[in-house]
């Protein structure tokens, strides 16, 4: 394990490898080296199974951070390939000749993040939305609470309460909460 | 027995390529009319409420409600609830818990599908006011706005139980001739057609499916 990961930080300039607990590991590697060390870690190293793929909005340091999770059958090890790409015209290299069934995910990734992976079958059409008009929604800009009063019509009489206080007074009342 | 509220205004039919136009029927749809002697409309409610057909559209999390309610524990085939595989031959639709805009589409069509007397039940507190998804994007919050509701079950998420309470009071209320959603239906048609392509940004089907 630790001297695959020299290895892959000498070749591919591989960065901030972590530990996270046993059997999960992340790094961090470059966009355009992301799918060559990815072919590598599938065909040499028998991280042969993808999880799921999936991004996160860093939207303070303009970047989505791709997530590329794979498994290890033999060594029980699981990997966490981070990439980092603009979050301004985001694209990305399509990994699905390497595992069939990123196409979905990067269907998923182009309608709620906008993303685009050029070459990915059926990327361009309608997943969860269909007829979508607004910026992608998961992208952090998006204002959901916003957009929801917009075009959903509420309905009278809804409350809320506050969880600890709710607690304290209706639940355990002879607790005294934590005060 | 049914009467067309307005016979020469047709739909538009505007969601459709214009191949397809002529394949859809543009009317628009007709309300139900009681029959004019009491007793007769009394037994055919009764024979309506003794034989409750659900249309097999899980729609949520609470369309896993429905299995434990048909199998032996609950057995509801006991009240004249049973399964329907098409909305032509079901009469109940059970909304079974929250619903997504590509999901709204689906169910308007398959509601207007359905033969009537059609009655609705939502189950769960997802389509009264949107329930824990009330900040989603893509979760509409109230039901009643889109197809008319004739029983709400409410919690989440309620158990097989509830839905057997649900189905007697639904009994209940056909008996009286307290079902109206339906009429509701086709007398707000241009209201509730508003609503539900207010949600549907792409409406690529016909304005009323039957």
């Amino acid at each position: 394990m630790n001297s695959m990961l020299e290895r892959l930080s000498k070749e591919f300039r591989v960065t901030d490898i972590t530990e996270r607990h046993p059997g999960l590991t992340t790094l961090t590697a470059d966009k355009d080296v992301a799918e060559t060390l990815l072919r590598e870690l599938r065909d040499r190293e028998g991280y042969t199974h993808l999880n799921f793929m999936t991004a996160i909005d860093y939207i303070e340091r303009g970047v989505f951070t791709l997530v590329y999770m794979l498994h290890n059958y033999a060594t029980k090890s699981t990997l966490s390939v981070h990439v980092n790409i603009d979050r301004v015209n985001a694209e990305m290299t399509s990994i699905h000749t390497l595992w069939a069934q990123a196409w979905t995910y990067q269907r998923e990734l182009r309608e709620l993040w906008g993303i685009n992976f050029p070459g990915s079958p059926r990327v361009e059409e309608d997943f969860c939305l269909e007829g979508w008009e607004e910026i992608p929604p998961m992208r952090r800009e998006f204002d959901t609470v916003e957009y929801c009063e917009r075009t959903f019509t509420s309905r009278e009489g809804r409350g809320t309460v506050n969880p600890r206080e709710h607690m304290a007074e209706i639940i355990f009342p002879n607790r005294g909460g934590d005060k | 027995m049914i009467k067309s509220l307005s016979t020469d205004a047709t739909l538009a039919n505007a969601g459709l390529s214009a191949e397809e136009q002529d394949l859809f029927s543009n009317a628009r749809p007709t309300a139900y009319e009681p029959y004019s002697i009491k007793a007769v409309e009394d037994f055919a409610n009764w024979c309506r409420a003794n034989s409750l057909w659900i249309l097999a559209f899980g729609t949520g999390c609470g369309a896993i409600e429905l299995r434990p309610l048909m199998t032996a524990r609950f057995d509801a085939n006991r009240i004249g609830v049973a399964g329907r595989p098409t909305p032509r031959q079901a009469s109940v639709f059970i909304i079974g818990g929250y619903s997504s805009v590509k999901t709204l589409k689906r169910i308007v069509r398959s509601y207007e599908q359905m033969q009537g007397p059609k009655f609705v039940i939502a189950l769960g507190i997802c389509p009264v006011n949107g329930g824990m998804y009330w900040d989603s994007y893509n979760t509409i919050k109230r039901l009643d706005q889109y197809i008319p509701v004739d029983l709400y079950i409410t919690g989440c998420m309620p158990r097989p139980e509830v839905l057997v309470a649900g189905a007697l009071e639904l009994k209940k209320m056909i008996k009286e001739g307290r079902c109206d959603g339906a009429n509701r239906y086709v007398e707000n048609f241009d209201w509730y057609k508003a609503n539900q392509k207010k949600v549907i940004k792409k409406w690529d089907m016909p304005d009323y499916n039957w």
